[in-house]
């Protein structure tokens, strides 16, 4: 279960971003941003194989002490993070796969809304909902 | 002053104080007595009163204008609801209630009874128990119709909530009363509301006697279930025993009004948006909620937002751009997040567009939340594009276009009411991925499964079944055929069959054949075939054969084979006389060909198969072969026929014959020796056909193949493995037969090394043919061999039954390939057995 889970524009700046610790939460805030520079440089240095090529889960992006960072971009540059706890060790690279997936459906929802201006916070419901659902229950 | 939006309710309740304090009725109220008194009663700190008469421009004009009076009493409103006084907020505060004013009961009570029942037979405001003047339409602002002022939409508020705020107000507070007369005006009144403020009122009660009558019907039916306020549960006992929308009482939030009388309401009010009473509209909209399902279309409502529809795209069966759609529900001046939560319910497939059930959702709800309701968390059941039934009993007359969104916006109040919950509650979880819509649950498994495709083209050949590992104990011809299916898949050789068919004859016609030639051949149509049937089953017989023919493995090429195997008989495959016959052929010479007692002479039988006389000649030999086969079977039938009329048939014969024209001899002396060994049949069925196989296609391949079958595993595939081991296994017990196998298995290669030029098709074809047939006699071999003994025969019987329909699967694959192949194939001449 995530720690905190990011959707990241194209220009990098969030669209969304939540975290389960309510204290603190400034730091995932950072973290996050931090992780974007590890993400250019990775879909950079895949960039040259176009982005087709370029695998859309970048995987595990940093680790720190106390938790580590996942990254997955979309063909658009929008860039999902999302952040575990490094304590959670069960989870495997599948599960991470497979939420990023889930979060990539739910963005996909988004944007068919036509009401939904890109670029925008993301106020859905429905992807707050798939959001929680992939965050730590911390109750 | 600005200009100043008022809801109905507001309206109707600013105009009725006025009223009152508008002693002197001069329509302009001056700070006298009843004013202050009015102000005082609001039970704001007088610095706050004085403000507000600044604000509202009362302090300068030195009274009370209407509008003046209309600001002070909002201002009023907002200022206890603890906002800060400002001008902008006027019009910008949604849910505003409407100012209070203590007031002793009797006198506010009385008055207001008055007023507002006589004021607008909507009755909405009973005389409630409240020591609150002019009641304050409930809590919050019902005015779903049509808030005053919503946030998005400052401008157009019409008073559209007339009846909504009303009705709401009766709620709150006690049972209302009135609404009886109300509700058949209402709708229509609600619903062409565009109104102004002022007009409000005095078009309300004329409104509301007109379409009263109209209402009173369509409420009639409605009304029936209207008690069922299943949403409102928290409403208290309708009061009077009005319909449902009675029941709206005091604990109702402002959404309750509407929710209770939603469905209908919704449809009157966007049917009718006339300006009649708020509490009309609310009381249809109550008597509606009589609904069990409060999201339920009516049908009045459904034929309305088919109309919709229609505007925007004529087909009914076709979608709403998502565009047009935010367009048009922008229209309703709600706010983009309610909107953009609508679209997401209703757009249940996820495409972006909107067909007509869903846009009947979406319209939906958007007609609820500016009545007030609360958005559901997930899509009502009702509400499902596959749920909605269409009803077409539209009994209401057809609301103007615009109706729905020229009401005022409903109040962006999410806190909607309890009633909300209860409702959300019930209905079920209705999980959209259940639904058989074209939802795709999750898109990147539906691409998956969009990309399955039949990653396996299964081979239709029925050949490659037999390639299956066939325990090998099987005849041999099995696995021959396997190998031989394999190969012919493999290498795509035209008709491995005929050149095994061919081989027997070959092989005891043509001993001289370069038996190279006939393993090249068939080596290359079933390489596998030749490796894997020969490992197991050629290689005793070739051993066999060479050991009987004595000649050395170079004899493959040139193996005079004994009598060929008769072939042409046409009681079995292919491949299965092929084989057995050599087998038999060769082992017995006697031509007893299957172990039902196929006597077949030892002498080629008339194999059609030219290739088989032709085994010496390299090439011709293939083509020989691949030309009975092309022939059609020829090489099906005749190593059928041959191999189980002739066990002792050799293939080896054939192969000899192809290859070196000297396994045909061998063969048969493999078969001979094989059935003079004591081995098991299938063993020795293998073996012969093995060498058979070798024979025919002559493919250096195969009969290398053969020969390495013998020792290794060939190239064949995996499948025939086991096969062979196992033949091997009995193999060696059977060591003769191995040496027939062995020989067989060389023949084969000799045959078909030598014969490179066979095209591969050619070769597959008789490699394939030559396994079929190796297999075949190899079982027809044992069964000659063993049988005396009953069990023996039963097992080659057996044995050579699996042969023959290993067999003819392959005939038949490699007659297809034929056909295919024919007009490629050259015309071999010599064909004729020498």
């Amino acid at each position: 279960m995530a720690v905190c889970i990011a959707v990241i524009a194209k220009e990098n700046y969030p669209l969304y971003i939540r975290s389960v610790a309510t204290q603190n939460e400034l730091k995932f805030h950072y973290t996050v941003h931090t992780s974007l520079d590890v993400v250019e440089e990775k879909i950079s240095s895949v960039g040259k194989a176009l982005g087709d090529q370029r695998e859309l889960y970048l995987g595990l992006l940093y680790p720190t002490e106390d938790y580590k960072v996942y990254g997955y971009v979309t063909n658009s540059k929008v860039k999902f993070v999302i952040v575990v706890d490094s304590s959670n060790t069960s989870l495997r690279d599948n599960e991470i796969r497979s939420m990023f997936r889930k979060l990539h459906n739910s963005f996909t929802d988004v944007m068919c809304n036509p009401f939904y201006n890109p670029g925008d916070p993301i106020q859905s419901k429905a992807f707050n909902g798939v959001v929680s659902g992939m965050m730590v229950q911390t109750g | 002053m600005e200009s100043l939006t008022l809801s109905d309710v507001e309206q109707k309740y600013y105009s009725e104080l006025f009223v009152y304090c508008d002693t002197d009725n001069t329509k302009k109220v001056a700070s006298n007595g009843r004013v202050l008194d009015l102000f005082r009663a609001a039970q704001l700190p007088s610095e706050v009163v004085l403000q507000i008469t600044e604000l509202c421009g009362a302090t300068r004009l030195g009274h009370f204008g209407r509008s003046q009076f209309y600001i002070a009493l909002k201002l009023i409103a907002i200022a206890q609801a603890g906002l800060p006084l400002r001008v902008e907020s006027l019009n910008s505060v949604k849910d505003l209630p409407l100012p209070r004013f203590i007031v002793g009961k009797n006198e506010a009570e009385a008055r207001h009874a008055a007023l507002y029942q006589d004021a607008d037979s909507q009755g909405v405001y009973p005389p409630p128990g409240v020591a609150v003047i002019p009641r304050p339409p409930g809590r919050g602002l019902q005015n779903k119709k049509g808030p005053p002022s919503t946030a998005a939409h400052p401008v157009h508020e019409v008073i559209q909530p007339l009846a909504p705020s009303i009705e709401t107000q009766p709620e709150p507070t006690s049972p209302v009363v009135s609404p009886h007369q109300s509700p058949p005006t209402s709708p229509h009144s609600w619903r062409k509301h565009k109104r102004q403020p002022s007009g409000g009122n005095p078009d309300r009660p004329a409104a509301v006697a007109a379409p009263g009558v109209a209402w009173t019907q369509f409420r009639e039916p409605q009304t029936g279930p209207a008690g069922a306020d299943g949403m409102w549960p928290s409403r208290s006992p309708p009061p009077a025993g009005q319909e449902s929308w009675v029941s709206f009482t005091a604990d109702t939030p402002p959404s309750s009004t509407l929710p209770a009388g939603h469905p209908s309401s919704v449809q009157e009010s966007t049917t009718v948006r006339t300006v009649t009473s708020t509490a009309l509209a609310n009381e249809i909209q109550r008597q509606s909620s009589g609904y069990d399902d409060p999201w339920k279309i009516t049908d009045e409502q459904r034929q309305y937002y088919i109309n919709q529809f229609k505007t925007i795209q004529p087909d009914l069966t076709g979608f709403i751009p998502g565009s047009a759609a935010k367009e048009f529900f922008t229209k309703s001046k709600l706010p983009i997040l309610e909107l953009s939560h609508i679209w997401e319910l209703s757009d249940f497939d996820k495409d972006g567009a909107l067909t007509l059930d869903e846009f009947c959702a979406a319209f939906h709800l958007v007609v609820a939340r500016k009545n007030g309701y609360d958005l559901p968390e997930k899509l009502p059941e009702s509400l499902m594009p596959k749920l909605i039934d269409l009803d077409d009993s539209a009994e209401v007359p057809e609301p103007t276009p615009d109706v729905g969104y020229s009401a005022s916006p409903v109040e962006g109040t999410p806190n909607k009411s309890p009633s909300m919950p209860s409702l959300n509650q019930a209905w079920p979880e209705m999980n959209q991925s259940n639904e058989q819509w074209e939802t795709f649950s999750e898109r990147s498994s539906s691409s998956q499964t969009l990309t399955q495709f039949d990653s396996n083209i299964a081979p239709a050949d029925p050949d490659t079944a037999i390639v299956h590992p066939v325990p090998i104990r099987m005849t041999p011809s099995k696995i021959h055929m396997q190998e031989m299916e394999l190969k012919r898949t493999g290498s795509d050789h035209n008709h491995p069959a005929s050149p095994l068919l061919a081989k027997p004859p070959e092989l005891s016609e043509e001993a001289k054949l370069p038996a190279s030639m006939k393993f090249a051949a068939a080596n290359a149509v079933g390489d596998g075939y030749s490796s894997s049937d020969s490992f197991t089953s050629d290689p005793e017989p070739i051993t066999r054969q060479r050991s009987q023919s004595g000649t050395s493995p170079e004899t493959l090429k040139v193996v005079a084979p004994p009598p060929p195997p008769p072939r042409p008989h046409p009681s079995h495959s292919r491949s299965s006389s092929l084989d057995m016959n050599r087998t038999f052929a060769a082992s017995t010479a006697a031509g007893a060909v299957q172990p039902s007692a196929i006597a077949f002479p030892p002498a080629v039988p008339p194999r059609p198969l030219p290739t088989q006389t032709s085994v010496p000649v390299t090439g011709l030999r293939v083509e020989t072969e691949a030309g009975p086969a092309r022939g059609a079977a020829l090489a099906t039938t005749t190593s059928p026929q041959q191999i189980p009329q002739q066990p002792n048939f050799a293939d080896f014969s054939q192969f000899q014959a192809f290859a070196a024209s000297e396994q045909p001899s061998s063969l048969p002396e493999v078969d001979k020796h094989s059935e003079e060994a004591q081995v098991e049949k299938t063993a020795e069925g293998a073996a012969p056909l093995r060498t058979v196989k070798s024979d025919g296609p002559a493919d250096d391949r195969s009969s290398a193949a053969v020969n390495s079958a013998k020792g290794s595993s060939g190239p064949l595939a995996p499948p025939p493995k086991p096969v062979r081991r196992r033949l091997k296994s009995e193999d060696e017990l059977r060591p003769e037969d191995e040496q027939h196998g062995l020989q067989k298995s060389n023949i084969m290669a000799a045959v078909l090394a030598t014969q490179p030029s066979i095209p591969r098709w050619g070769r597959g074809l008789l490699t394939s043919q030559i396994f079929v047939d190796i297999s075949v006699r190899k079982g027809r071999w044992f069964f000659r061999s063993a049988g005396k003994d009953k069990k023996s025969i039963q097992a080659s019987i057996r044995r050579n039954k699996e042969t023959n329909t290993v067999l003819a699967r392959l005939n038949s694959e490699l007659q297809q390939q034929l056909k295919v192949r024919s007009p490629a194939l050259p015309a071999v001449p010599g064909v004729g057995v020498s």
